[in-house]
């Protein structure tokens, strides 16, 4: 049952990145966009299926990565969604972005202000050692202004340690 | 004598170590005296001050109000419900009747009365010792407008304070805040000013950004603080009456935060982040260049002037996690004073120059503390889910600060503890509250 359940899952998952997948850039796509393949349905621009979208670097390529306890290292799993932005950051070159930086609840707010902005200044290295040119890159902190949620737990906290990518300018923005 | 009683007093307390106090029961004179002990509130008697005119009817009592909830606030007396009178004073001229007021254990009696003449309120007032039978301290007049007359029972209150404790009063002062309103995850935050006790709430700013840490001037007539009008948190100083306020100069590409001004008022220090560190640097309000007080590649801000400007004590975490240090105001070599289990943040040098108080994170709880400038004698005063951010009253004796509930319906209010950890009490604000700073004395 729960083996058939997986196959189920990866089945859907190749229709996805087929559906998805940018002909474009179908030889550069690197970490989080799928693999290669030629799309067959129709892209609306704009949308998440529109590769050059913001709808499609937020969801199909990630706009964020998570950080440890006080920590600004970008993990390995971030450093794949990393990866597919400079990817797509690299094709997509109308775009700015803003890298917000964010902390959890547990700690007090001038700190977690500077913690942001490491975090934040982590990634947006991370972009440029990939090859992002780093005039198209700010970053700003919030510390813990701006949770997502709101729980008082580690489940939210792991979700509130966070850089986001966020993209400005582009057409399709 | 009283001076010197008063700076013997001052020796004590710097050698004696862990503050409390204690009352100077039934003999000698009404004092409230600060060592070691335990303490029962001290009982007053305040009978509804006399409305020598019939403009000063209401005035009167509500006056009298404010007087005694000021002084049953710090904890260190306690109003006898006027039900218990035996006396009643008919008259501010009027002898008092000492053995009446004795009869019901009140220490210490304070009349007054109001008179309005035009737009002038003045409100006068005696202190009697009951014990000793002996008026403490001459009769004093306060005037102002009538809509002043909140400030006016403060200025009341403040007397009689100090005439038993001996030490500066905190009663006629007012709090700069960060008012909330909303969930956690769409909190709306605006600038606000109330009297130290949560009256006459007037706002600074509107609710459309991000504010975070007023700082009062040394004058109390204008705020430092930090708003992400810019999509950056970036520093502003408001002009209070005006409500006129502007960005101090921040160059690209950094952000700036943790203002605080110096003694002279002339000066700032606060936090920029460059390229991911965030390091101490100070300017003049008047303009000129930043110049940069730490360099290492950790975490360095909250800064915090001592009260003669020579030193500031800030918080950093080069040794690994985050730790007090003080170092001279115009920068140099740093002396770590945090030394005990868990993290030590937000450090504020008292009016004083003898305690800075703190935020403290261990075990998954935080706390606001006080210790000596030279990191001895740590005491933490409260623990919850979440205390931080702690100001000074003006005279060193009352810390304010922010304490937030947890869970999804967490929420941010404004509490205040005595220095001895004693009097934790709720401040109230119309809305959430968070990041206070107290005002120095009004004049």
């Amino acid at each position: 049952m729960k083996l058939t359940g997986k196959i189920v899952l990866l089945v859907a998952g190749l229709a996805l990145a087929a559906c998805t997948n940018p002909g474009r850039f179908g030889n550069d796509a690197g970490g989080g966009a799928g693999g290669g393949g030629i799309g067959s349905g129709a892209i609306v621009p704009g949308s998440a299926n529109d590769p050059t979208s913001t709808a499609y670097f937020n969801q199909t390529v990630g706009d964020r990565v998570l950080f440890a306890v006080d920590q600004s290292d970008v993990t390995a799993e971030g450093q794949a969604v990393l990866n597919g932005q400079a990817t797509w950051l690299l094709s997509n070159t109308d775009f700015t972005a803003v890298i917000e930086g964010h902390a959890d609840e547990q700690g007090t707010r001038e700190y977690n202000v500077a913690l942001g902005a490491r975090r934040a200044n982590a990634v947006r290295e991370y972009l440029i050692s990939r090859g992002v040119a780093g005039n198209r890159l700010r970053t700003v902190s919030y510390g813990k202004e701006r949770p997502i949620e709101i729980c008082s737990n580690e489940a939210c906290y792991a979700k509130n340690r966070r850089a986001v990518t966020v993209l400005a300018g582009g057409l399709s923005g | 004598m009283r001076v010197l009683v008063n700076l013997l007093f001052g020796l004590l307390i710097a050698i004696t170590g862990p503050v409390t106090v204690v009352m100077a029961q039934g003999n000698g004179p009404l004092r409230i005296e600060i060592t070691e002990g335990v303490i029962e509130p001290l009982p007053f008697a305040l009978p509804v001050f006399e409305a020598e005119n019939a403009e000063a009817g209401a005035l009167s009592a509500q006056i009298s109000q404010v007087i005694a909830a000021d002084l049953s606030g710090t904890g260190l007396f306690r109003q006898i419900s006027p039900d218990a009178f035996i006396s009643t004073v008919s008259s501010f001229a009027a002898p008092v009747q000492y053995a009446d007021w004795k009869a019901i254990n009140a220490q210490a009696l304070i009349t007054g009365a109001a008179s309005v003449q035009g737009n002038q309120l003045n409100v006068k007032f005696r202190l009697y010792d009951v014990f000793s039978g002996a008026e403490l301290g001459s009769g004093l007049q306060f005037s102002g407008t009538p809509d002043g007359w909140r400030r006016i029972a403060h200025k009341v209150a403040d007397a009689v304070y100090s005439r038993i404790t001996g030490e500066g009063g905190y009663f006629d002062s007012r709090v700069v805040y960060v008012a909330e309103t909303g969930p956690k995850d769409a909190r709306q935050k605006r600038l606000a000013v109330m009297d130290y006790d949560g009256a006459n709430v007037q706002y600074l700013t509107g609710n459309d950004d991000i504010v975070l840490a007023p700082r009062f001037s040394p004058d109390g007539r204008r705020v430092l603080y930090t708003s992400y009008e810019t999509g950056f948190p970036r520093i502003y100083v408001l002009d209070i009456a005006s409500v006129q306020r502007r960005s101090l100069e921040s160059q690209e590409g950094t952000m700036s935060f943790a203002p605080r001004f110096a003694p002279d008022g002339d000066r700032i220090v606060f936090s920029l982040s460059q390229g991911g560190n965030t390091d101490i640097y100070a300017m003049s309000l008047a303009g000129g260049q930043a110049v940069r007080l730490t360099s290492s590649p950790s975490i360095e801000t909250a800064p915090s002037f001592s009260p003669d400007g020579s030193q500031i004590v800030f918080e950093s975490d080069r040794s690994g996690s985050q730790q007090l240090y003080i170092m001279p105001a115009t920068g140099g070599e740093a002396r770590r004073i945090s030394f005990g289990p868990g993290r030590y943040g937000t450090p504020v040098w008292s009016p004083r120059g003898d305690l800075v108080a703190f935020t403290k994170q261990n075990s998954g709880r935080f706390h606001i503390g006080v210790m000596r400038t030279d990191g001895s004698e740590e005491r933490l005063l409260t623990a919850s889910f979440l205390d931080e951010g702690p100001t000074w009253a003006p005279n060193g004796r009352v810390i304010m600060f922010t304490r937030e509930t947890q869970g999804a319906s967490g929420r941010s209010s404004l509490y205040s503890v005595d220095i001895t950890g004693r009097n934790l009490r709720p401040v109230n604000t119309p809305e959430g509250g968070s990041d206070p700073s107290w005002s120095p004395l009004q004049e």
